[in-house]
């Protein structure tokens, strides 16, 4: 391996070495029960997952559908805490080298204080975040220098209301992917995407971003997968995975069948 | 001025636009249109030919000379609870009804607690034949029938919220996913100084009207637009801050704002904020918030539904910060008798929430011949049910 490769950030090694087709899977931390977190990741590797976002429970996460928005409030009545959930991912990086991204939302953040929760994501491997209430100008003038004093990605949101020249701005300050927010509305899952998403799809794509770019909200199926992985480089799945593992019995069993269906083959043992 | 919020939405540390990209774009809108609309001399006159002919506006500011016998001041009151749907809600919701026609919306949403900001936007949606959606939390529906069918007779579709604790802050929260879900046809409606700039500041505006009336009435009625104090009670803080607004920068008025204290501020069922809460992000915007240390938000409690609400507006969190108005609370059992109190002695039958307001009176030192205007946001005809529960009248 290349020294240059070796220190790079493991989300934009994986957008090197992969152009489409990728899997990124959203969970909440300490969901469906309180230590299942670095299992779920653990088996996502092991199935094929390219790279996990793992969900910082918030008591009001308003970019999120109801399935989401039930996982959060079960994990925080499971006991669940951002202190614990860095105390989870203590030994990560000793079984998972797949990239992991933490998506929440900023108060837990800016209670926990900016520059401890950027440490300890650096400490446990963390490599970039998502944080859907942080605007991009806050980011900017506060936030931006301590990520990348701490080798982390911001990962910027963008609908089919965002202008030409907002999608322009965002890829300029970006180095990583873009979140593709696949339609107007808050995650959930959908059957199928419409001629008016795929136009956008396409739309954005037409616009050859310097970022790749990757298609969230309403994944569920391996026919919403394929469609989004047609026009940008892989998708983003959350609450119809959150749905496969809310009753699991046999978690492994389970995380491994999901990511089959989804992708239509991966899978390893 | 001093007191007024900044081009990134900010009061000092307060404030901002802590929004999903989904909704960056409404957002936008607003903050490059609003006050281009609401400066027109049209949108203006339409306005304030609305707030007099259909509100009834000006309310009066009434002396209340039993009250002031017993508190040895002079006590005005400034009569919100004559507005049109019985409390100052519905000044912002007709200044906002007409800036979303102006911005070609065609339907509404908006979230209430009690249901007072509810009924005024369906009153306005009505007026303006607009379709509205109001959110309201599934605890709250059932604490505040009257209301929920008052938005029903007049024609509003009411969503119960069913997520978190179901009360007021879920109700916003609902409210802002319907936003995201209907970006471009629809304009929401926030029911207080709160969310992401510029609602706080135009809230603000909207019910300004309040305290620039008093200076003109107060200047009639006693030769000088200057009183000593100015009470209002803070849920999340729009009639205060329309009662202190043209207020802010003769310092010599005394502001004070009363929040819940529940069943007291140590007894962990309470709303006073600013006692119990500390610097962080709800709703989009960064103020003063009652949250666990790992910054999950906690459910406050207040007898008085509208005030039941974790945080306050980031221009109250400002105004605190900076020592500009002084914060004291009031516990239901304080506010419940102050209810009385006035219903005994002037004949009137305040809101809960207002109440909280007249029970600062027995916490102030209060100098004879003081001039003091208590803000009475709204009449006690919804609160009928608590006051009967209540019971020691
Ligand atoms: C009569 C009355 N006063 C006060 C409030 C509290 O809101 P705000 O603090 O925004 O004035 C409410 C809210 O429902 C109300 O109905």
């Amino acid at each position: 391996m290349q020294l240059e490769a070796y220190y790079m950030n493991r989300i934009n090694k994986l957008f090197n070495e992969k152009s489409s087709g990728i899997l990124s899977v959203y969970y909440t931390a300490g969901f469906p029960n309180i230590d299942d977190t670095l299992s779920i990741t653990q088996h996502l590797q092991s199935a094929g997952a390219d790279m996990v976002e793992i969900g910082i429970p918030f008591s009001d996460p308003v970019a999120d559908g109801p399935t989401i928005q039930e996982s959060n409030q079960k994990a925080l009545d499971n006991g669940m805490t951002l202190k614990l959930l860095f105390e989870q991912l203590k030994g990560l990086r000793e079984s998972v080298d797949i990239p992991v991204i933490l998506m929440g939302y900023i108060n837990p953040v800016i209670q926990f204080g900016l520059k401890d929760f950027c440490k300890a994501c650096q400490e446990v491997g963390v490599d970039g975040l998502i944080l859907p209430d942080l605007p991009v100008l806050e980011y900017q003038e506060h936030y931006q220098s301590t990520f990348q004093q701490y080798g982390l990605k911001n990962v910027f949101l963008i609908s089919p209301q965002t202008s030409e020249d907002r999608i322009k701005h965002i890829d300029s300050i970006s180095d990583s992917f873009i979140y593709m927010v696949s339609s107007a509305g808050t995650t959930g899952a959908k059957d199928k995407f419409s001629k008016e998403n795929m136009t956008y799809f396409q739309r954005i794509k037409d616009m050859e971003l310097n970022n790749p770019t990757l298609t969230g909200f309403g994944i569920s199926n391996h026919t919403t997968f394929e469609q989004a992985t047609q026009t940008s480089s892989g998708a983003i799945v959350g609450s119809a995975f959150i749905k496969t593992i809310t009753n699991s019995t046999d978690l492994k069993k389970d995380v491994h069948e999901f990511v089959k269906r989804l992708t239509g083959l991966r899978g390893t043992n | 001025m001093k007191y007024d919020v900044d081009s990134n939405g900010y009061y000092g540390q307060f404030g901002g636009a802590f929004i999903p990209e989904m909704l960056y774009p409404n957002i936008e809108e607003l903050r490059e249109q609003y006050l281009k609309i609401i400066e027109k001399e049209s949108f203006k006159a339409e306005f304030d030919d609305l707030l007099k002919q259909y509100v009834g506006r000006p309310t009066p500011l009434y002396f209340a000379k039993r009250l002031s016998e017993k508190y040895k001041a002079k006590i005005y009151l400034k009569r919100e609870d004559l507005c049109h749907t019985g409390a100052h809600k519905v000044n912002n919701t007709i200044g906002q009804i007409l800036l979303a026609k102006a911005l070609n919306k065609q339907k509404i949403i908006a979230e209430t607690g009690a249901g007072q900001h509810g009924v005024a936007t369906a009153t306005v949606c009505a007026l303006m034949g607009m379709e509205c959606i109001v959110y309201m939390g599934e605890v709250d529906m059932a604490r505040q029938r009257p209301n929920v069918e008052r938005m029903r007779l007049l024609g509003a579709e009411v969503v119960p919220a069913k997520s978190g604790s179901r009360t007021l802050k879920d109700a916003t929260n609902e409210a802002m996913r319907h936003w995201i879900s209907n970006p471009t046809d629809t304009h929401y409606i926030i029911g207080s100084v709160v969310g992401p700039h510029p609602y706080p500041d135009m809230v603000a505006r909207f019910q300004s009207v309040i305290s620039a009336e008093i200076r003109t009435q107060l200047s009639s009625l006693e030769g000088r637009a200057l009183p000593d104090k100015i009470i209002a009670c803070v849920g999340g803080g729009s009639n205060a801050a329309g009662a202190f607004y043209h207020y802010l920068n003769d310092e010599r008025v005394e502001l004070i704002a009363v929040e819940a204290a529940g069943k007291g501020n140590e007894s962990g069922k309470s709303a006073a904020t600013t006692v119990l809460g500390k610097p962080g992000v709800l709703h989009g915007s960064k103020t003063l918030l009652m949250q666990t240390e790992d910054g999950q938000v906690v459910e406050p409690y207040s007898i008085s539904a509208g005030l039941d609400y974790p945080g306050i507006g980031p221009i109250h969190a400002h105004l605190f910060d900076v020592g500009r108005v002084k914060f004291e609370s009031a516990t239901d059992q304080e506010a419940m008798e102050a209810g009385v109190e006035l219903s005994r002695l002037e004949g009137i039958i305040p809101a809960i929430e207002s109440a909280h307001a007249l029970a600062a009176l027995s916490k102030l030192e209060l100098k004879a011949d003081e001039i003091i205007v208590i803000n009475l946001s709204g009449r006690g005809d919804k609160d009928l049910e608590t006051y009967i529960k209540w019971g020691k009248y």
